[in-house]
């Protein structure tokens, strides 16, 4: 028999493994995002380089992550690893996914800045004397990323929200935090209906965090 | 190799199951996604805000979350449905949320002056949308929506988490048995591609397409 009276006072006392599963899942976004973000940055230059095997190699790699399932991905990195000998944790090969899956995303948004830039910018960088790479470090980068924000904005809470799927390799991400929950009191709705809302709150602070950075940084240069 | 055509049968199957759990969501999505597009475009308040509400939610949550709200979480409550059953309702309801706010875009991009030539040639506002702005939308929100069908084909998986056997499922069991994982998880990535890629050139060339028109 149905019995819809939900009993939210079974998931107060297990808050604090809640908050310490999101701190797991901030910690793992915070970190695939950056390391994606500079991964990316590389990628989009090599679609884009003259060097055909690299802009190929680059164009194959947007296609596998992006036409491939997270878990999927997660699956082969975690147990193929250990076959050809690098021993990874849950928590590693989680990271290491997220990485790779973000950038699978961010190149193609990257490539798109990349080449809003007009090319003055880059013979006159070249003019003051910058070499290829600090052309690039400096001036391509930066440019890139402030005219993509929005879009990077948006496959940041993307990635937020993915990497709820690493529970199933026993990360300890907020997820798995709220399967042990409910596996200790039984109220798996109240359980899950409150991490849905840790998880909505997550989201609403990336895109405050966001909007902040770009405040402190890309907005000066108006 | 062996393991692959040893296992090649009940790798065939589990396919045909993941292509249920993506056309079955891909339906009852595109009839809850559309209602939900034409609350959040109605004249009502309250119907726009119950159409940005739902969106808000399904959009926050991550969808492995919903999967488990619909299995373990209304088992609890006493609704308890087959893995197969729950990932469906799930999913539908994810596509539901992604849909509509494709479908909400769509609408409100035909130009305004439509909906005017419309009502001035004596159109109600059903009739508009239905005969008028549809057609037009639909052509807009074509690239997205098809773009939105890869997503939804490798949110599939996730079913495997709450215990159905479709292709990553039986992956997983396959490469616990074999002791095969990079070749076994090799080759059901392989077979999302095969799925996916299709539909990803297709969104790729109708948004060519569209700004050839343009």
């Amino acid at each position: 028999m149905p019995n819809f009276s939900l009993q939210f006072w079974h998931v107060w006392p297990h808050l604090d493994a809640l908050f310490q599963g999101a701190l797991l899942t901030i910690a793992l976004t915070a970190q695939a995002s950056a390391f994606g973000l500079v991964a990316s940055l590389v990628g989009a230059y090599a679609l884009m380089s003259g060097f055909k095997p690299a802009a190929t190699l680059a164009r194959a790699y947007v296609e596998v992550i992006r036409n491939t399932p997270f878990l999927v991905q997660l699956l082969f990195i975690y147990f193929s690893l250990p076959t050809i000998g690098i021993q990874v944790t849950a928590n590693q090969a989680a990271l290491m996914t997220m990485i790779m899956n973000f950038t699978g995303y961010t190149i193609e948004i990257l490539r798109g800045g990349i080449q809003s830039i007009p090319a003055t910018q880059l013979d006159s960088a070249r003019s003051i004397g910058f070499s290829k790479v600090q052309t690039f470090i400096f001036v391509v980068a930066p440019q890139a990323v402030r005219n993509t924000y929005p879009s990077l904005t948006s496959q940041f809470s993307l990635l937020l929200l993915g990497s709820s799927v690493v529970s199933a390799i026993s990360a300890e991400d907020l997820t798995a935090a709220a399967n042990y929950i409910q596996s200790l009191n039984f109220r798996s709705f109240e359980v899950y209906l409150v991490t849905a809302g840790f998880y909505l709150a997550l989201t609403a602070l990336c895109r405050i965090t966001f909007a902040a950075i770009w405040r402190m940084t890309f907005h000066r240069w108006e | 190799m062996e393991v692959i055509v040893r296992y090649l049968p009940s790798l065939g199957i589990s396919a045909g199951i993941t292509l249920m759990l993506f056309l079955v969501p891909a339906i009852m999505g595109a009839i809850l996604g559309l209602l939900v597009a034409v609350m959040r475009t109605a004249r009502s308040v309250v119907l726009r805000e119950l159409g940005r509400m739902f969106i808000f939610v399904i959009q926050g949550t991550p969808a492995l979350l919903l999967l488990f709200i619909v299995h373990y979480g209304m088992a609890t409550l006493g609704v308890r449905l087959a893995p197969a059953l729950s990932a469906a309702v799930a999913l539908s309801l994810y596509a539901a949320g992604f849909l509509g706010e494709i479908w909400r875009g769509a609408i409100e991009a035909v130009p305004r002056p439509q909906w005017e030539a419309a009502k001035s040639l004596g159109f109600g506002r059903t009739q508009a949308l239905l005969l008028l702005i549809a057609p037009q939308a639909i052509w807009i929100a074509l690239p997205a929506t098809v773009g939105f069908l890869v997503s939804l084909m490798k949110v599939t998986s996730l079913a495997a988490i709450i215990g159905v056997v479709e292709l990553t499922k039986s992956g997983m069991v396959i490469a616990n048995m074999s002791f095969e994982p990079m070749l076994v998880y090799g080759l059901i990535a392989a077979i999302y591609f095969a799925m996916c890629w299709p539909m990803s050139l297709l969104s790729r060339h109708l948004e060519k397409a569209q700004h050839a028109t343009r």
